[in-house]
């Protein structure tokens, strides 16, 4: 759908790696382009004219991330430069502060780089204890080995909603309803989520949620933190400066403004934010539920089709999510995806930023598809004609 | 080079590559890929006496072009010393980044001298010889 608003999509491109980032339509586009031409300024500051539309601006896209996950205040969304940026202050703006010694931290062996890595400096730095709750066959989360992963000691689950290896949904409502009843912080990846699907964080009991713009139709080096009031105004700010400080002395005397400006220290991304004001606009108009049903029903008519095909396998068959995780067999993932390169298809090879997965997987590298609501049944027979045809891999990419 | 010649000697190093087999012996300097590339993880195994490049081996799992020129890079280095080593790693690299080289010295590794047609794979086709430069300095 929509794909006249996607210029690239006329050079007869197929971009399967919405995982990585999405393309982003032509209105997005316009929205930077109009303030870098006609009124650049910058936020919270001068009393002129375009200084007072950029204040509007940017704060108005606040209130739209807000009821785009319907938080409760619009001082609980914090403009971060991405998803990665977002987990790190939630770990060590927050949780350094709030747990100790022995606190043991959920997490699974699907989570990407971003929600590992941060743990495990804490880890280092504090002693708290990185577990990792057991995926099934399917590798897969179920609320049983959620249950059974909780001991007293547990005080954090820290999950992707959708991972970005396999595109599994976790049972985040409970989850989140759990962590209620045991007093557990509950932070959520939400970089392969939120643009795909609809987001509550008060319906789920979400205590911090991170995602990035650039994944749902929106510009790199932006993306949201949000918080639960009274934890993210315990967050202490990882960066500190201008625009984030209400006084300070030559004596040491320094005080803070309150939420949200305490944590975005500096000049925002200001181009950025609007950016991503007009792709959550645009991804409304059409509707979360029509774009995550559309995703759905591609991923299904694709493993349909690659079933046609005896020497591909699939690793998330079953599993529910816009997402296809593929080799041919005996060949590498990476000469797979050059392979497709050549018949302008546009597909991940790798670990996916998700290295532990491999013992669970027992395969390190695959290919993934990854949809958005631009991709179309004809794109996925182009993709099956092409693997159909792969016997000549070699020919084309030696 | 004959197109279908340059295939088949590609193809046959990838799918049947010479020395791919680790080693216990603690006398061998072991380098991973990982550092370089993150997809591509091979072991890469040298085995050096009096300056000179006695055994190499290697293991793991990479694409057809690294996997290549890492059974390739090994053929024509066994045996040579480290001064000559150096030489052959300057020229390959030269032979890559589109600079005037030497082909004389290349041996089989002149396969590649059509791989900057290719950037996306230059990367692949480099990965060993970043392994031996560790090696050599």
């Amino acid at each position: 759908m929509n794909r006249e608003d996607f210029k690239i999509l006329d050079t007869n491109l197929v971009y399967f790696d919405n995982g990585a980032t999405t393309l982003k339509p032509a209105q997005v586009v316009d929205s930077i382009v109009d303030y870098y031409t006609n009124y650049t300024a910058n936020a919270h500051r001068g009393d002129y004219d375009n200084s007072l539309k950029v204040d509007m601006m940017y704060e108005g896209v606040r209130d739209k991330v807000k009821k785009f996950i319907n938080s409760d205040k619009t001082s609980e969304i914090i403009f971060t430069s991405g998803t990665t940026d977002s987990l790190n202050r939630v770990v060590f703006g927050f949780m350094k502060y709030h747990l100790s010694k022995g606190d043991e931290v959920l997490i699974t062996k699907a989570e990407h780089a971003s929600n590992v890595l941060p743990w495990l400096e804490l880890e280092k730095e504090l002693g708290i204890i990185v577990k990792y709750i057991p995926l099934n066959e399917q590798n897969i989360v179920l609320m049983e080995n959620v249950k059974n992963s909780i001991t007293e000691h547990t005080k954090v689950i820290s999950l992707a909603h959708v991972t970005n290896v396999l595109g599994d949904t976790r049972p985040i409502e409970e989850i989140g309803k759990l962590c209620k009843e045991k007093n557990i912080y509950f932070v959520v990846d939400g970089a392969q989520s939120v643009p795909h699907m609809k987001t509550d964080v008060q319906k789920n009991n979400i205590d911090f949620l991170a995602f990035s713009a650039h994944k749902m139709l929106g510009p790199t080096g932006v993306g949201v933190l949000y918080g639960k009031y009274e934890l993210l105004d315990e967050l202490k700010p990882t960066i500190v400066g201008g625009g984030m400080n209400s006084l300070f002395e030559a004596d040491g005397m320094v005080e803070y403004k309150m939420l949200p400006t305490r944590l975005e220290a500096g000049t925002p991304n200001i181009a950025g934010v609007i950016g991503l004001g007009r792709a959550i606009d645009y991804l409304l108009e059409i509707g979360m539920d029509k774009i995550h049903d559309y995703e759905i029903e591609l991923k299904k008519y694709l493993i349909k089709r690659l079933e046609e095909i005896p020497d591909i396998i699939v690793y998330n068959k079953n599993i529910e999510g816009a997402t296809v995780a593929f080799n041919i067999d005996k060949v590498f993932a990476q000469d797979t995806a050059v392979y497709l390169n050549h018949y302008h298809i546009c597909v991940r090879a790798g670990n996916h930023c998700a290295k532990i997965l491999k013992d669970e997987l027992h395969v390190k590298n695959t290919c993934r598809i990854s949809f958005c609501l631009y991709n179309t049944k004809e794109e996925i027979d182009r993709l099956i004609n092409a693997l159909k045809n792969s016997k000549d891999i070699f020919n084309i990419v030696l | 080079m004959d197109p279908n010649l340059r295939r088949e000697i590609l193809l046959d190093n990838y799918q049947n590559p010479e020395h791919k087999k680790l080693t216990d012996d603690p006398s061998y300097i072991k380098i991973n890929t990982n550092n370089e590339s993150c997809i591509d993880n091979l072991d890469i195994m040298y085995k050096i006496e009096n300056d000179k490049i006695v055994d190499i081996c290697f293991d793991g799992e990479a694409c057809a072009i690294s996997t290549s020129a890492t059974s390739i890079m090994i053929k024509e280095l066994i045996g040579k010393t480290i001064e000559e080593a150096k030489v052959i790693v300057n020229e390959y690299e030269k032979m890559l980044n589109e600079e005037p080289y030497d082909e004389n010295i290349l041996g089989e590794l002149i396969v590649y001298n059509e791989i900057y047609k290719q950037p996306n794979r230059k990367k692949c086709a480099l990965l060993p010889f970043e392994s031996i430069k560790k090696v050599i300095k």
